[in-house]
């Protein structure tokens, strides 16, 4: 047995949830080599031998992976297909676009999104936006899985001194073309990746109300969220929305501000470690999945916590 | 121009899911059935495309149980003309999904694929994908734009550190995000109006396609429940909390 994970990175260096992915990898199996697809990329292939659990590093160089398209990527990672048993990559935008287009041309049925591993070919993975929990065994030769990074714990990222093995290009896809790609220009942190997250809902009243929570969310570094109803009523733009059918979050501590709970809401963010929710209705649901529960109106509420949080001599980054 | 548009009959997102006591699945017995919420955004954008005069037909298709036949019948009631059913029962995996479109496609020949971008109950987010490497078609996932041009589309994705732009030739696939558009509302005499569009239904077993899981479900279980929380009297003991208790601040 042995693992072929695919990298993440920018070309420069490796995107973090790779070494998310390594350790997820290794408990598959030890024999775990990493496979970068990029353009002047020999900075990325030079972490990736770093990382201690990685035995071997294959390293392809062209233009043609400067944009990561998927379409370029699968025939070169069909090429090296054999030699493995386990296909993985992280399950984020990157990882979900690409893996099915490999697993299919393997005639593979894709293991997605796992959280846990269980033995080598039996995972744990959430369904219905992580409402329940699925068991599942894939009875496939190959296996193609696709890793949740915020389930695992990050790979040490020194200590190692893998091989590095330069390997020739696939096929390059004539009918796909990457045109430009903007990047959130915010100082603050990814929405799906931050460390705190504070959400506002419904109780926010309007947008101009979110001057709030943004204060607090500069002070904590951290990223803004919203419930659908907030999404809906128009206080603030979908990018922001947390739940079932936003962006599912795990963060370290997540704070609802005026959020009653939905179903849907919750399945986007009850598996964070700490959450916090302030709301002046003491039956709201939210508050039978909160750790702390603040029963207050968020208008006195959210001023007082900031001024606390500017009375502490430290607050972590 | 034609558009084929995939839906697929799932819980609604509104509902609770609840696992069954066995552990073998969840409930879906009298339990509230809607089409996948992206689903409504691709049928939407076909339409869109349609009004616009770039497109001269749309149908769409769902894979499933005869009930499914209902998130063709919506669709047809919002825009489409006509619709495919394609019957099995139990569970069917992407893969095998997607190898029943491939025959759709061959024998339908559409310029184009719309479908959304994962279903909110099995959270797989590969139908797509699979189906443009089974037929070598360029992918256009988590669409929150589409640019319709001569011989391509522009469509801008939802990626996670932002938005990406690619351009994509004809015959492509896209799946859909929430965020491309509204889905409207399909008004009571579309609805009576959809009940006279044409509805093939196809057996999946003709089409020679086979649907056997290749992954075994083991069990089903309810996630960890989240031990009772306390409710804090004020401010200052909330962040005492946070800081040193918790330890997340």
């Amino acid at each position: 047995m042995s693992v072929l994970l695919i990298a993440e990175h920018n070309n420069k260096e490796l995107r973090p949830f790779t070494y998310n992915a390594v350790s997820a990898a290794c408990k598959i199996d030890e024999n775990l080599h990493i496979l970068i697809l990029g353009n002047k990329s020999e900075a990325v292939a030079k972490s990736a031998s770093e990382i201690p659990n990685v035995k071997k590093v294959i390293h392809v160089d062209n233009e043609i992976y400067e944009n990561f398209i998927a379409e370029n990527y699968t025939s070169a990672i069909i090429k090296h297909a054999d030699a493995y048993s386990h296909i993985v990559c992280s399950a984020n935008t990157f990882g979900k676009n690409l893996m099915p287009r490999i697993a299919a041309l393997l005639d593979t049925s894709q293991v997605s999104d796992i959280i846990k591993v269980i033995s080598a070919d039996t995972f744990l993975r959430p369904i219905y936006a992580g409402n329940a929990f699925a068991t599942v065994k894939s009875n496939d030769k190959k296996k193609c899985i696709t890793i949740r990074p915020t389930s695992f714990e990050p790979a040490p990222a020194t200590g190692g001194s893998a091989e590095i093995v330069k390997s020739e290009a696939g096929e390059a896809f004539k009918n796909s073309k990457f045109v430009k790609r903007e990047e959130i220009k915010s100082d603050r942190p990814e929405l799906g990746t931050a460390r705190i997250v504070i959400s506002g809902g419904r109780g926010m009243q309007n947008s101009e109300n979110f001057k709030l929570i943004s204060a607090i969310a500069d002070k904590l570094n951290a990223a803004i969220g919203a419930s659908r109803a907030a999404v809906d009523a128009g206080y603030i733009t979908n990018d922001h929305q947390v739940g079932q059918t936003g962006k599912v979050v795990v963060p370290d501590l997540y704070i609802a501000v005026g959020i009653s709970g939905a179903i849907q809401h919750l399945a986007g963010m009850k598996e964070s470690k700490i959450i916090v929710a302030i709301n002046k209705d003491g039956e709201a649901p939210i508050f039978s999945v909160a750790d702390y529960g603040l029963e207050a109106d968020l208008f006195e509420a959210l001023p007082q916590f900031l001024e606390e949080l500017n009375k502490l001599n430290t607050i972590q980054k | 121009m034609k558009i084929l548009v995939a839906v697929k009959r799932v819980i609604d997102y509104n509902v609770q899911v609840r696992v069954k006591e066995d552990g073998t699945g969840v409930v879906t017995d009298n339990v509230k059935m809607s089409t996948n919420p992206p689903d409504d955004n691709a049928v939407e954008e076909a339409v869109k495309i349609k009004e616009s005069g770039k497109a001269k037909e749309i149908v769409a298709i769902t894979i499933g149980e005869e009930k499914a036949q209902e998130t063709v019948r919506k669709a047809l009631a919002v825009g489409a003309d006509r619709g495919i059913h394609v019957k099995v029962d139990g569970v069917v995996e992407p893969l095998a999904v997607s190898k029943i479109l491939q025959k759709i496609v061959d024998k339908e020949k559409p310029d184009l694929v719309f479908m959304g971008k994962q279903a909110i109950d099995d959270d797989c987010n590969q139908t797509g994908q699979m189906l443009a490497a089974l037929l070598n078609w360029p992918q256009a996932t988590f669409a929150s734009k589409i640019n319709v041009k001569e011989s391509s589309l522009e469509v801008t994705r939802e990626v996670d550190e932002g938005l990406e732009t690619i351009e994509v030739n004809i015959p492509a696939i896209v799946t859909c995000d929430l965020r491309l558009n509204e889905p409207r509302y399909a008004s009571l005499p579309n609805i009576m109006k959809a009940k006279k569009k044409p509805l093939e239904q196809i057996n999946a077993s003709d089409l020679g396609v086979d649907t056997k899981a290749r992954i075994e479900q083991i069990k089903v279980e309810e996630p960890p429940k989240r031990k009772a929380g306390i409710k804090v009297a004020n401010v200052s003991e909330l962040v005492q909390k946070l800081k040193n208790e918790a330890k997340v601040i």
